[in-house]
């Protein structure tokens, strides 16, 4: 299972890429692999108001259907809109062509709150 | 050990489309010696096309084959937690087929229907008796609808004091469907976490102005008592809010235990579940709730009453949420409830409760060395197990598939959330020992057989006329229709 260094993680299992302005959001190899094979994605609309800790999508595999939640908040700059037509994506390809949204967050420092890969492997080595 | 599934002769079978031929017809009529009446031209389709084409012969045989494919609990053993596959006893169909309650047309005036008035009045007064609460009404015709009625009987006594109370807290131990009904009733889900139990203390922690009720299904989805929940429905009436139990899981309780008792505010029943009627098809179902005294003003309306020897629907409620259903219920599932009630008696029917239990732990002593036992606090109704302790990379769904080749159907699996891989087996109380003794037996030898060898899981099932599905696939590009 692969947890690239330069992703921050949430406890939730998404993974956030911060960048100058934006933040891309999807979830973690762990994610995918707990879920099985993601059968549908439903992401938010462009322009829709994400807040830290609150659902802003939906994945559903063979075996659970279960809430993606926005790690920081701010506004949805970004959808991947090739995620609900080819949702295997999420399982095959978690950090590149599995990505959800793209947010503008309100405040970027938020970020510096999720975890880093050392302290994500814990985490989830805490709950197998 | 026996393996009740085994090679036999299974009878293929095509589709109705496949089986069509043009002109062949399914009916003979005699000769018209009446003025032909025609319907008006703009409501007939010029042509029908596709449409089988079929002889009697034809359509018996077809679904008589496709019935050969069904596994029900009236062919064996179907530890579907949740659920409460029970064996139905067949003297409820006797009563649900009498001619003067199965033919009644809903619109019948009530001086007609007295008795079916009185069944229904009767019922709800025996569930009211055994749920410690003071009215019920049967209107809701499944679980979810119960559940929907008793958030909306909740909203509707909230507004009545001016109150605006937006949000719902709902632990991780609930029914799937709960987040959903609150949802729909226009609140806000707060998930909350339990450790098997909900503690008074997180509750605690989450109870503010804002909260108009608590969702808590007891037993929980881990089949676990919620041992708290006296004083955690005191701490919600304390501060305002009022307490939802969904009653799915009242199979553990009837004849022991009294929600009302409890505290509990409001409770929805599954008729098809605890009173035993059939349900593995989806449906039809019965919801009916019950209320403390508080809410009564607010059910769904009509309810049915008793004026002296007379029975009535009463429609004068003017606190009432409203009307929930066109008519009253799904009477059929009501006539099966009341007449499981009343040929079990009282003392069957605590009796029903007990076994329910006993069978539940026998299952958990029998398999808890080998199966991982997360929770490990005394079982009801059911017992949740995961897959963590499965050798050759197995994992819960291959147990399932490899079940069916033992001749079980599968247990509920990958539920409740809060158990990685869950196995959750509910036995209930109409299984001999001798049939817990074999199906544990089964799930054993699985076990073992997961370590042995294990792609007799990851290939099963190998016995029934259907292999493994691919079941990604299925949902990822499902075919919606036949294309001849």
């Amino acid at each position: 299972m692969e947890f690239p260094e330069e992703l921050k993680y949430t406890e939730d299992h998404e993974w956030v890429l911060v960048e100058e302005e934006l933040v891309t959001v999807g979830i973690s190899d762990f994610a995918q692999d707990a879920l099985g094979d993601v059968v549908f994605v439903e992401l938010p609309e462009v322009g829709t108001e994400v807040v830290a800790g609150k659902a802003f999508g939906v994945v559903e595999s063979v075996k659970a259907v279960s809430d993606v939640y926005a790690p920081l908040s701010g506004v949805v700059e970004d959808v991947n809109e090739e995620l609900p037509d080819t949702p295997e994506m999420v399982n095959t390809s978690p950090y590149d062509d599995g990505w959800m949204i793209k947010i503008r967050p309100t405040d970027n420092s938020d970020a510096d709150n999720l975890m880093d890969t050392e302290a994500y492997q814990a985490h989830i080595a805490e709950e197998k | 050990m026996t393996q009740a599934g085994t090679s036999g002769l299974v009878l293929n079978e095509k589709l109705l489309f496949e089986h069509s031929e043009p002109g062949r017809k399914g009916y003979s009529l005699p000769t018209l010696d009446v003025p032909e009446a025609t319907l008006p031209a703009e409501l007939c389709r010029d042509e029908i096309t596709g449409f089988p084409e079929l002889s009697e012969v034809d359509v018996v045989r077809h679904f008589t084959r496709l019935s050969t494919w069904n596994y029900g609990v009236d062919s064996g053993f179907y530890p579907l937690g949740s659920c409460t596959m029970k064996y139905n006893p067949k003297v409820n169909e006797v009563a649900a087929r009498m001619p003067g309650l199965a033919d009644i047309h809903p619109a019948t005036p009530q001086a007609l229907t007295q008795g079916a008035l009185a069944l229904i009045y009767h019922l709800q007064e025996d569930l009211a008796e055994m749920s410690g609460f003071s009215a019920v009404t049967i209107q809701p015709a499944a679980g979810a609808q119960g559940e929907l009625a008793g958030m909306l009987t909740i909203r509707a006594w909230h507004e009545a004091q001016g109150s605006t109370r937006s949000k719902v807290l709902i632990p991780d131990t609930a029914h799937g469907t709960n987040p959903a009904t609150a949802a729909l009733a226009g609140y806000d889900v707060v998930p909350i976490a339990s450790d098997g139990v909900l503690s008074l203390a997180e509750v605690e922690a989450h109870m503010d102005d804002d909260v108009a009720a608590l969702m808590v299904t007891n037993p929980n989805t881990l089949g676990l008592f919620e041992t708290n929940i006296e004083p955690i429905c005191k701490l919600v009436h304390e501060r305002g809010g009022l307490v939802y139990c969904d009653g799915a899981n009242f199979n553990a309780l009837m004849g022991i235990a009294r929600p009302g008792d409890m505290g509990i505010d409001v409770m929805h029943f599954n008729l098809h579940k605890t009173f035993s009627t059939p349900h593995g098809g989806g449906g039809p179902g019965a919801g009916p709730i019950g209320v403390a005294e508080h809410l009564v003003p607010f059910l769904p309306k009509p309810l049915v009453v008793r004026d002296g020897e007379a029975y009535r629907l009463d429609d004068d409620r003017p606190q009432s949420f409203g009307r929930l259903l066109a008519f009253n219920g799904n009477f059929g599932v009501l006539i099966r409830a009341y007449a499981y009630i009343r040929s079990m008696g009282a003392a069957g029917l605590k009796r029903a409760t007990e076994m329910a239990v006993l069978n539940a732990n026998y299952i958990r002593a029998r398999l808890e060395d080998v199966y991982d036992l997360p929770y490990k606090n005394r079982s009801l109704h059911e017992v949740v197990f995961s897959d963590k302790n499965l050798a050759g990379g197995c994992h819960t769904l291959d147990v399932a598939k490899r079940l069916i080749d033992y001749g079980y159907h599968p247990p509920t699996i990958y539920f409740p959330l809060v158990v990685k891989g869950a196995i959750m087996i509910e036995p209930t109380e109409t299984e001999s020992r001798e049939i817990l003794d074999e199906f544990c037996d089964a799930m054993l030898v699985i076990a073992q057989e997961a370590s042995d060898n294990p792609d007799l899981l990851h290939n099963a099932p190998t016995v029934p006329k259907v292999r493994r599905l691919d079941e990604t696939t299925a949902a990822r590009k499902p075919k919606l229709k036949w294309e001849g």
